[in-house]
């Protein structure tokens, strides 16, 4: 089941089962609102957080702005460093780039650091169909891989399992994967960490490809970042004779200054630290030195079209932080898997519409899975205003419009399933521009107030399901202002 | 100054008493509050579903009823946010799409002058005892638009501070959205729903007697929670708390 999200419910289908699973309700819930506060706190600390933000938006807008220079650069250096680059239009192509390279080392198995572009590609999946097995190594990463499960969450893809789930999982999966549980394994958090280290050891010390993503590529030098807390990308970026890494085309930085704004938001963003434990720099390759081997595959798949669209493409600047989910009433309800997409919460409602385009039931729902409450672009490190694309793709799926796809301008027609709101929101509007109307309209509801239903038939069960309606008064507000003067006549 | 009440589509037609305890609060205040009878709808629920060029021709007949004012007023924050975030919002999009600048410059004049009815008090007539009696036990829910859009702040925590017999309890999670969201409400009808329960229990746990709020959208979201759940609380529109005094006391 992992890797493919093909054919997913719309979001209300999938939130419909997960706001009853009460376990997952509970665990989403004591996970979002403890790293909530956390990061709050984290936050509060630096003076000058307003400042960093609006930074590091600057730095992500000059740099999609010159992009092509940017990475045109970051190729030359990478590979003046020693380091081979790929160019990947798409999900498909990067899967053929890197079963290719891995075939290449005539190795059968990789170690992989956590990364979000090869789950957003499904590589795990086209590496196993070319017969090489993926080790995930990040701890959160293998609890979903050992699960068959999908990940939930950018930053803790296992959110949604408890520690007694994980325990289950380990004593009854890791032993098809390598190294077993330990006899008689609990669900302390310290048996569950070691169990993982043991298992996840031999791994390392076997492993002759390692692949990887990136948080940044600096430009100038041609060097490559990954931040994390665990230490298996330290061992997975040194100790294996091949590195593959895949990165979105938007992780480029013009310079290492730049990195100066990322290293102080990301960490306390995401894991609410002043610093993440591991922040791992590489460039290129060294003699005697880590991998002798470097290739960098660079990741289009939807990002160019997305850079098109003056609204959307402020979606781009994302570093990945999660802070959004772990802020978001929607998320903590709803939970990961909803949102049909390895991008979850608010930021996956605005990229996976993008990246994929609405053609789908469960893209085109994605943009109206959010109340707009806005803590998601109040909490957004790199300011991207959420709310805004959001309310922009919900009218690209109502009214269709101009868009990009493969690099193509394209007329979208609206989406299926808005027919008859959309001749609602006509007659309103039609209403709303005549007073007249909207007054005719009041005194209908008011004069037959009596005969009103509790509970509403068709659509309005949606209002109706758990919700009394409101009264309908005896006269609307502007009826006793005509009636009263405004209220001087003292009639009441 | 010419003010003018923009009461809101949903205030006109379900709750005119929160129209009528805006009037007699401001008139209270020395304020001559008109009423343009051409006003309709801002628009908020149309471009908050998508249907932004739907929006455009209410957008337009707001600027035209309201344009000759020197202040509006309204007691909604997320229709106050409307108006101030998302109309200039509404001009540039349309000058981007080569339309020119015909949108923005009939919408501007209004954007500034438009005031939810707690900043208007605190900023512009520098009142925070606007002398309201109101003996209950309150506690008060920050509606996600003001909160973060217009930046109402503690604005509506010292109006309510400040009245006669008032207890204000402090209500656990208050900044998080209450799950009304306009056509999220029904089109994720069961994640909004879930929010709504917490929301209820979180007010509950107050012991307050009454939910206070500064827009009757999200209140009746609640209340018809609320009342499903039959919970003795009462939702109330933090105007019809400031419009009572002791001998004109809310029902």
């Amino acid at each position: 089941m992992s890797g493919t999200y093909l054919g997913m419910p719309a979001f209300p289908v999938a939130a419909h089962e997960a706001v009853r699973d009460t376990t997952l309700r509970g665990n989403l819930r004591h996970a979002t609102h403890t790293i909530r506060a956390k990061r709050a706190a984290a936050v509060a600390e630096v003076s000058d957080w307003a400042e960093l933000r609006e930074a590091g938006r600057r730095i992500k807008d000059h740099t999609l702005r010159h992009l092509d220079t940017y990475l045109e650069q970051l190729e030359e250096s990478v590979t003046a460093a020693g380091g081979t680059v790929h160019w990947a239009a798409d999900a498909a192509e990067a899967n053929r780039i890197v079963t290719g390279l891995v075939r290449e080392t005539d190795e059968s198995e990789v170690v992989k650091v956590k990364s979000m572009a090869t789950q957003e590609i499904g590589l795990n999946k086209a590496l196993e169909d070319a017969g090489i097995r993926a080790y995930e190594t990040d701890l959160a990463e293998l609890i979903v891989q050992l699960g068959r499960d999908r990940p939930s969450h950018i930053l803790v893809p296992a959110i949604h399992r408890n520690r007694g789930e994980i325990r289950d999982i380990f004593r009854a999966e890791m032993g098809a994967w390598g190294r077993p549980a330990p006899e008689g394994l609990t669900d302390t958090p310290a048996e569950l960490a070691e169990a993982a280290r043991l298992h996840l050891r031999e791994k390392f010390l076997r492993a002759r490809v390692g692949i990887s993503g990136a948080n940044f590529m600096v430009a100038e030098t041609g060097t490559l970042v990954v931040v994390e807390s665990e230490g298996n990308g330290r061992m997975c970026l040194t100790l294996p004779r091949t590195l593959i890494s895949v990165a979105g085309i938007e992780k480029v930085v013009p310079t290492w200054r730049d990195l100066e704004v990322f290293l102080q938001t990301l960490p306390r963003s995401s894991t609410a630290e002043r610093m993440n434990p591991y922040t791992s720099t590489w460039t290129g390759t060294t003699d005697e030195d880590g991998p002798e081997t470097f290739h960098l595959v660079l990741l289009d798949n939807g990002r160019t079209d997305t850079l098109a669209d003056q609204v959307g493409r402020q979606a781009l600047r994302c570093i990945r932080c999660s802070a959004c989910l772990n802020v978001c009433p929607v998320y903590e309800r709803a939970g990961g898997h909803a949102y049909g997409s390895v991008y979850p919460g608010p930021i996956g409602a605005i990229l996976s519409p993008q990246l994929r385009g609405t053609a789908s039931e469960i893209d085109a729902s994605l943009p109206y899975a959010s109340s707009l409450c806005g803590a998601c672009y109040e909490v957004c490190p790199v300011a991207i205003d959420i709310p805004e694309v959001l309310v922009h793709l919900r009218e690209r799926v109502v009214q269709g419009g101009e868009a990009t796809l493969g690099g193509n301008k394209v007329l979208l027609k609206p989406a299926r399933g808005h027919a008859v709101e959309r001749a609602a929101m006509r007659a309103a509007r039609w209403a709303f521009a005549r007073p007249g109307a909207l007054r005719t309209g009041q005194r209908l509801a008011s004069r037959t107030r009596r005969l009103h239903p509790r509970t509403l038939p068709g659509p309005g069960r949606a209002w109706t399901g758990t919700r009394d309606l409101p009264a309908v008064p005896a006269e609307p507000f502007r009826d006793w202002w005509q009636r009263t003067s405004g209220g001087k006549d003292g009639a009441e | 100054m010419r003010v003018a009440l923009f009461l809101t589509c949903v205030n006109d037609t379900l709750y005119p008493d929160t129209g009528r305890a805006v009037v007699r609060l401001l008139t209270r205040l020395g304020v001559d509050v008109d009423f343009p009878a051409a006003q309709t709808c801002c628009g908020q629920a149309h471009y908050n579903t998508g249907y932004r060029h739907e929006t455009e021709p209410l957008a337009r007949h707001f600027a035209e009823v309201f344009g000759g004012y020197d202040a509006v007023v309204t007691p909604s924050g997320s229709c106050a946010a409307m108006v101030r975030e998302l109309y200039p919002r509404l001009g540039a999009r349309a000058r981007a799409e080569g339309r020119g600048g015909a949108l923005a410059a009939t919408l501007a004049p209004v954007v500034p002058r438009t005031y939810e009815l707690t900043e208007f008090l605190v900023d512009v007539l520098g009142v925070t005892d606007v002398g309201a009696s109101y003996p209950h036990t309150v506690t008060y829910h920050p509606t996600c638009h003001g909160l973060r859009a217009l930046g109402l702040g503690d604005r509506p925590r010292r109006l309510l501070a400040a009245v006669r017999g008032l207890d204000l309890v402090e209500l656990p999670g208050a900044e998080e959205c209450c799950g009304f969201g306009g056509t999220f409400a029904v089109k994720n009808a069961d994640v909004s729903a879930a929010m709504a329960a917490d929301k209820v229990r979180d007010a509950e746990s107050t012991g307050a007697e009454v939910l206070c709020a500064a827009d009757n959208s999200c209140l009746m979201h609640l209340g018809g929670t609320m009342s499903r759940l039959g919970t003795g609380m009462r939702p109330v529109h933090i105007a019809e708390i400031l419009a009572s005094t002791e001998e004109e006391p809310a029902r």
